[in-house]
């Protein structure tokens, strides 16, 4: 059994479009994030990992064109499409309230002016929460003497767990983290990873982004890949980790300090200029005629990737199906 | 040797760096690692003679450096080059990436063409060189960077946590191409992180650094 499903993305493709080139920063993504999961979506920067983080909570620019659809449980009414839904709908019910959104940088995220009890007790009152900001504060791991604090008086740790705290004070079901540990420290990204781990294991739903093999590692039970606008892999983390079969997924693995610490050659396309059919054969020691057309996302052994020549499955046991996450949890 | 002896730094009264010597040798690559806030991004910008130091000397090849305004003399200060953590805090968002190439190069009234090859050899194409910081990606920016601090052709290179931003893809192909710089010019690299994992494989793992005191060499 699986747990049920909190956001699913159908064929999500977003369009900028310019005077004299057209952007293509998401290619028909589809994917989901169930109940009491992490999911992780990795990629390099530019890759458009940033521009689906925006789309799923209506902050895309004007000039943007957004096709397919993101439907969010809402558990009580009809779930919600994110792409569809009126602004209006989404300022009231779903920001915040659904979609908690765990930021980039979270020193520059809070007021400089106000005190971090200031800001949680407000975003309570705004989103009618009568939970009180020690409460809160406590179940981000924080001191309730600690909030009294202006944001320049917290250290990056500290900043970050009022930053969760905000993301959770309307209870959302969802919590998007933009690339949460950019600039932190390996202390502080673990720490960071630990609580998205919890918050995930309380039974939400945790979409990362970011661009940290390392940090994905800690917190995620799966892993999508993004290339060129597209997804091009969704795997379990530990399958993800032991032998990816998408050659670009092996080559970014392939590139980290603990293991060859070699780059990719060549360098991912424009996205105003994405070609057809693979967008990574320019750089792919497996290419044939065969990748000059665009490969879906098909299942291979119990990893989703879209390549006419996956890699090998260096497991040489059969892979289970993904567990319950929650079955999981209990075990633990 | 670019050497820092005994380098205290202070802002306000909160001291950073409390008589701290270091030595980067020419040749090698010697790491720096500690956690935030230990002071590592002070030291990087004393060595690369950007801020003076409230105590202690700093020396670039035997030369003690005198007459700090609050940065040393332009002669002194090109034989140093710094690479930031953040490039697009650490480039003019006006220019393009080629203005912020060959800034260095006409700041010291030097022929501009070696810009194109530099250019090249981070893998930047003349499309990319027309482009302004938000065009780009902020690998592609950190690859001008690069290219801009290898310009004048430095003696020492101080990488201050240069590829936290980026994937692990574009992190291994900036470290590549300051190996290539380094071996065939014989600069000194200043390799500074708080990703020991990084520091172990960029400078040998024969021993480990933890803290701003202890440092690696590798030759």
């Amino acid at each position: 059994m699986r747990s049920p499903s909190r956001l699913r993305v159908e064929g999500l493709t977003v369009r900028f479009r310019l005077p004299d080139a057209t952007v293509r920063a998401v290619t028909g993504a589809s994917f989901e994030v169930r109940q009491g999961e992490c999911l992780a979506l990795v990629g390099e920067s530019g890759c458009g990992k940033s521009v689906m983080a925006h789309a799923l909570l209506g902050l895309l620019p004007g000039n943007a064109e957004v096709e397919g659809s993101a439907w969010l449980e809402t558990g009580d009414a009809d779930p919600v499409d994110l792409i569809a839904a009126p602004e209006a709908v989404l300022a009231r019910t779903v920001r915040g309230r659904r979609i908690g959104l765990v930021p980039q940088s979270p020193a520059t995220h809070l007021t400089p002016v106000r005190t971090a009890r200031a800001q949680l007790a407000e975003a309570l009152r705004e989103l009618g929460n009568p939970a009180s900001a020690d409460d809160l504060a406590e179940r981000a791991g924080l001191r309730p003497a600690d909030l009294d604090r202006y944001p320049h008086q917290l250290s990056g740790g500290m900043a970050q767990r009022v930053a969760n705290a905000l993301a959770l004070a309307g209870d959302p079901w969802l919590i998007l983290a933009d690339e949460p540990t950019s600039g932190l420290d390996r202390p502080l990204v673990d720490a960071t990873m630990d609580e998205l781990r919890r918050l995930a294991d309380d039974g939400r739903a945790v979409l990362l982004i970011t661009h940290d093999l390392r940090a994905a590692e800690r917190v995620a039970d799966r892993i999508a890949v993004m290339y060129a606008s597209r997804v091009v892999s969704i795997t379990r983390a530990d399958a993800f980790f032991a032998g990816p079969r998408h050659p670009y997924a092996a080559g970014l693995l392939d590139a980290l300090p603990s293991r060859r610490f070699t780059p990719i050659p060549g360098r991912p396309p424009e996205l105003t200029r994405l070609p057809d059919g693979c967008a990574f054969l320019p750089r792919c020691d497996r290419a044939t005629p065969a990748c000059e057309r665009t490969p879906e996302l098909a299942c291979a052994d119990g990893q989703e990737v879209a390549c006419h020549h996956p890699l090998d499955h260096p497991f040489d046991h059969p892979i289970t199906p993904p567990e319950h996450p929650l079955d999981r949890n209990a075990a633990r | 040797m670019l050497r820092a002896d005994g380098v205290t730094v202070s802002y306000d009264r909160h001291r950073v760096l409390d008589r701290v010597s270091v030595d980067v040798p020419p040749g090698v690559v010697t790491g720096l690692a500690g956690p935030s806030g230990c002071g590592k991004s002070s030291l990087a910008r004393v060595l690369a003679l950007l801020l003076r130091p409230a105590a202690g000397r700093v020396s670039v090849d035997g030369t003690d450096v005198r007459r700090w305004r609050h940065r040393a003399a332009p002669a002194l200060r090109t034989r140093v080059a710094l690479i930031f953590q953040q490039p697009r805090l650490a480039v003019d968002p006006r220019f393009t990436l080629l203005d912020v190439i060959t800034e260095p190069l006409r700041v010291a009234r030097q022929p501009l063409d070696r810009a194109e090859r530099l250019a090249e050899e981070m893998g930047l194409t003349p499309d990319l060189l027309v482009r302004r910081p938000h065009e780009v990606s902020d690998g592609q920016l950190q690859r001008a960077c690069v290219a801009r601090a290898l310009a004048l052709r430095p003696r020492y290179v101080i990488c201050d946590e240069m590829t936290t931003m980026l994937d692990a893809s574009t992190q291994a192909h900036l470290v590549a191409r300051l190996e290539d710089y380094r071996r065939e010019s014989g600069a000194g690299v200043l390799a500074i992180s708080h990703d020991t994992e990084l520091l172990d494989r960029w400078c040998g793992t024969d021993s480990s650094i933890r803290h701003l005191e202890r440092l690696w060499t590798r030759t």
